[in-house]
């Protein structure tokens, strides 16, 4: 495709930011825990039902990474989100089912799931 | 497309290459998939994060986790522990010294701390062949701007503002060589990018080309526009195979997108662009040489004037800069000459590239402010001296620069500072030189390579390099007179004020600037043939010491030369008249009763 105006261009650089957006900083943070009590007790099944559900609203400026055991391990899977200047909120015992509701109601409308919540931290 | 969770950045410079880069990249990508995790995690190459001494170097993002010295065989456990289970890899991380904490992550790293990358903004960030990367990084929106916005008038102007002066060793204001060009009435105007890059152990322009080969083609694009040209080349060393390649595929991807060659995004502007592969004689650098040799002729420097401006490459109106400098013209028309200029001094703006070697514990390339002094570089950025020997000297500037002593360390670096202590900025070659150099002999070697470069063209270069040359062996095997050293400082002056072209000019600083700071230096080999640093060969001897010598022999069987005597009943002694210097009897001796004088 040719390029004739800045309207193409800033399309292609929208399209293009999602390729690199991994690799940039200063955004919201869902951390899983991936130790081996996390991964049998299904971690690796939230984490993909998160990436699906990121990509199925087009939330781009989510960065999502793995951590290793924490030592709540009778929690897991676990999983944090962290919002730019805000506390780091832990999740227990998260289900793929939770998996859209955290998304919607925390990352998208920044109101805590209560009924998951088990702790936070500055 | 899939969202990838996690993009791993393998570096694909030189550097990492030649250290196994591409077969590391390959089992990432094979342990991935083995893992299914292919769909989550992207593998990216990237060009020269300027560290290639702790190379392959390979990144982690959304972390950030910097891992260094990565093998084909740490694939497997990169991807178990860190990307499957979210565990650091710890033994891969990059450590400072035995004594401190393993650095995580890429921001952490002292190196990187006090740099601000502009130039290289995007070197070991983006994949170098994909024009997408390049545009998700703001690639092409200056082009854009300035095709669409601003008058080839503003572009110039903004450029002034900025202060950037050439990267290429002149440091001529870049705004005002632009104006030159433009204010030149023809029919037909070139813009060329210098990418000879001929210092030995320069690479800045190297990874740019490598790293982010778009970044030269946009300012190119811009500079044309500004001053009215429709055609560039690329003159780009033919050692520098893989910045050729990414070059090609760079243009070819312009091209396809429409953002070179004909009406660029819609507009009247053209501009074509081609790549011409030097030689490698390093005079070819000089400007009025690469345009002959762009012409198919001998590359050899013509006088000036007339400038390239007025009649440059085919006797047409031409602008050249080097890719540092064309490299920095897409950030400052994006945020503005008053953002560039309020880097750097009050006459040397923004920052520059330095290729940091030498006896500094951190090696690589560095893009900090004008200003900075030596010492935050060498002490901050480089880690110190290695083994914490003492700081001696800092040869700046590449083979035409001058050497700088304790007493510049605070200077803070400028091209006017530089070149008032009697060094220059040149391209950035910054060597750090430690008490057990010898500088007579740094003198000899910077010279040697002038001298077998110069062209021949004019004889005060010709000739006066080589019988400085000459000077100098005579004095660092001890048969120089004193005589001599004012012979050597006066031919030194009379080639820097009469020869042709920048080659002969300044192949004197370096003997110029070891003769004004390290006088005592150059005597203690005339007066008492003696080299204090221990360096230079033919002022040393290598002796036994009998009351430390427990006659083993060792030093004997390895001696090349076979010019030590001595048995159980005889004491050692080297037959110095045969004796090569070699110093391998002081390194096999287990007793340490060899010694040098
Ligand atoms: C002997 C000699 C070698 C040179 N080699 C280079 C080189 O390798 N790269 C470069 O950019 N400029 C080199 N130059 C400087 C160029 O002549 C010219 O000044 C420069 O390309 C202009 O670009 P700039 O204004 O962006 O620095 C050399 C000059 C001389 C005298
Ligand atoms: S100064 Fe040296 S390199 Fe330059 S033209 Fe003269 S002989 Fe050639
Ligand atoms: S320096 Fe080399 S040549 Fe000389 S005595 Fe020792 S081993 Fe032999
Ligand atoms: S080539 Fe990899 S860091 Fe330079
Ligand atoms: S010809 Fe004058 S500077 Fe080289």
């Amino acid at each position: 495709m040719k390029i004739t105006s800045l309207e193409d261009l800033r399309k292609i650089k929208a399209s293009a930011t999602d390729q690199t957006s991994a690799r940039s900083e200063g955004k919201t943070r869902i951390i899983i825990g991936l130790g081996t009590c996390g991964i049998a007790a299904g971690a690796r099944a939230v984490m993909e039902a998160v990436l699906e559900e990121l990509s199925k609203r087009g939330l781009k400026d989510v960065s999502v990474e793995g951590t290793g055991c924490i030592g709540m391990c009778q929690q897991e899977p676990l999983l944090d989100v962290i919002r730019p200047g805000e506390p780091r909120i832990t999740y227990g015992r998260v289900t793929v089912q939770d998996v859209p509701r955290i998304v919607t109601e925390h990352l998208v409308n920044g109101r805590i799931v209560e009924d998951r919540l088990i702790g936070r931290a500055d | 497309m899939p969202t990838y969770r996690s993009h791993v950045l393998v570096c694909g410079g030189t550097g990492c290459i030649a250290g196994g880069s591409a077969l590391v990249q390959a089992r990432m990508k094979e342990e991935l998939a083995k893992k299914g995790l292919d769909k989550e995690v992207l593998v990216v190459q990237t060009g020269c994060h300027g560290m290639c001494e702790l190379g392959p170097i390979l990144v982690v993002y959304p972390e950030g986790t910097f891992y260094t010295r990565v093998q084909p065989e740490d694939a497997a456990e990169i991807v178990e522990e860190h990307l499957y289970k979210g565990r650091v890899v710890e033994r891969l991380l990059y450590r400072p010294s035995e004594k401190l904490e393993s650095v995580k992550h890429y921001n952490e790293l002292p190196f990187y701390a006090k740099q601000n990358r502009i130039a290289l903004r995007n070197c070991g960030y983006i994949n170098p062949d994909n024009i997408e990367e390049y545009i998700a990084r703001d690639g092409y929106q200056a082009m854009g701007k300035v095709l669409l916005e601003m008058t080839p008038d503003d572009v110039i102007s903004e450029i002034k503002k900025s202060g950037l002066r050439g990267r290429g060793g002149g440091g001529f204001p870049t705004g005002m060589k632009w104006e030159f060009c433009k204010k030149s009435v023809s029919d037909k105007k070139y813009t060329i990018c210098n990418a000879d890059e001929g210092d030995p152990g320069a690479f800045m322009d190297r990874s740019i080309l490598e790293g982010d080969p778009h970044s030269v083609l946009e300012g190119m694009a811009i500079g044309a526009y500004a001053m009215g040209a429709d055609e560039g080349y690329i003159y780009c060393r033919a050692e520098y195979p893989l910045a050729i390649k990414r070059l090609k595929a760079a243009i070819a991807q312009a091209e396809s997108y429409g953002l070179l060659g004909r009406n660029i995004m819609g507009t009247n502007f053209s501009f074509e662009l081609h790549i011409k592969e030097g030689a490698g004689a390093f005079v070819c650098g000089e400007e009025t040489a690469l345009m002959a040799s762009i012409e198919g002729e001998r590359g050899m420097p013509r006088p000036r004037p007339p400038f390239p401006a007025n009649k440059g490459l085919w006797g047409k109106p031409s602008n050249i800069n080097n890719v540092e400098t064309w490299a920095n013209v897409n950030p400052i028309i994006l945020k503005g000459g008053d953002w560039y200029a309020s880097m750097g001094t009050e006459k040397s703006k923004g920052t520059k590239v330095f290729a940091l070697t030498g006896k500094v514990k951190n090696t690589g390339l560095v893009e900090v402010p004008m200003g900075i002094t030596i010492r935050e570089i060498i002490f901050d950025l480089g880690g110190g001296i290695i083994d914490d020997k003492k700081f001696k000297a800092a040869q700046i500037g590449g083979p035409s620069g001058g050497c700088l002593t304790e007493e510049h360390l605070d200077l803070p670096v400028s091209y006017e500072s530089l070149t008032a202590a009697g060094a220059i900025m040149g391209s950035g070659g910054l060597v750090i030189m430690d008490e057990d150099t010898c500088m007579v002999d740094v003198a000899k070697f910077f010279l040697e390579f002038t001298q077998a470069e110069s062209c021949g063209k004019c004889v005060p270069c010709r000739e006066g390099t080589k019988q400085m040359l000459l000077t100098l062996q005579r004095i660092t095997s001890g048969k120089g007179t004193m005589e001599d050293l004012d012979k050597l400082e006066e031919l030194a002056v009379m080639v820097k004020e009469s020869s042709l072209c920048g080659l002969g000019q300044t192949a004197p600083n370096p003997v110029l600037t070891t003769l004004r700071y390290f006088r005592d230096e150059y005597e203690a080999h005339i007066k008492d043939k003696k080299c204090p640093a221990k360096a230079c060969s033919g002022l040393i001897q290598y002796l036994v010491s009998p009351d430390l010598c427990r006659k083993c022999g060792l030093c004997a069987k390895n001696c090349p030369v076979n010019c030590i005597s001595g048995d159980r009943q005889t004491p050692y002694v080297i037959d110095q008249s045969r004796c090569i210097k070699c110093g391998t009897c002081l390194e096999v001796c287990p007793f340490k009763a060899i010694r040098k004088e």
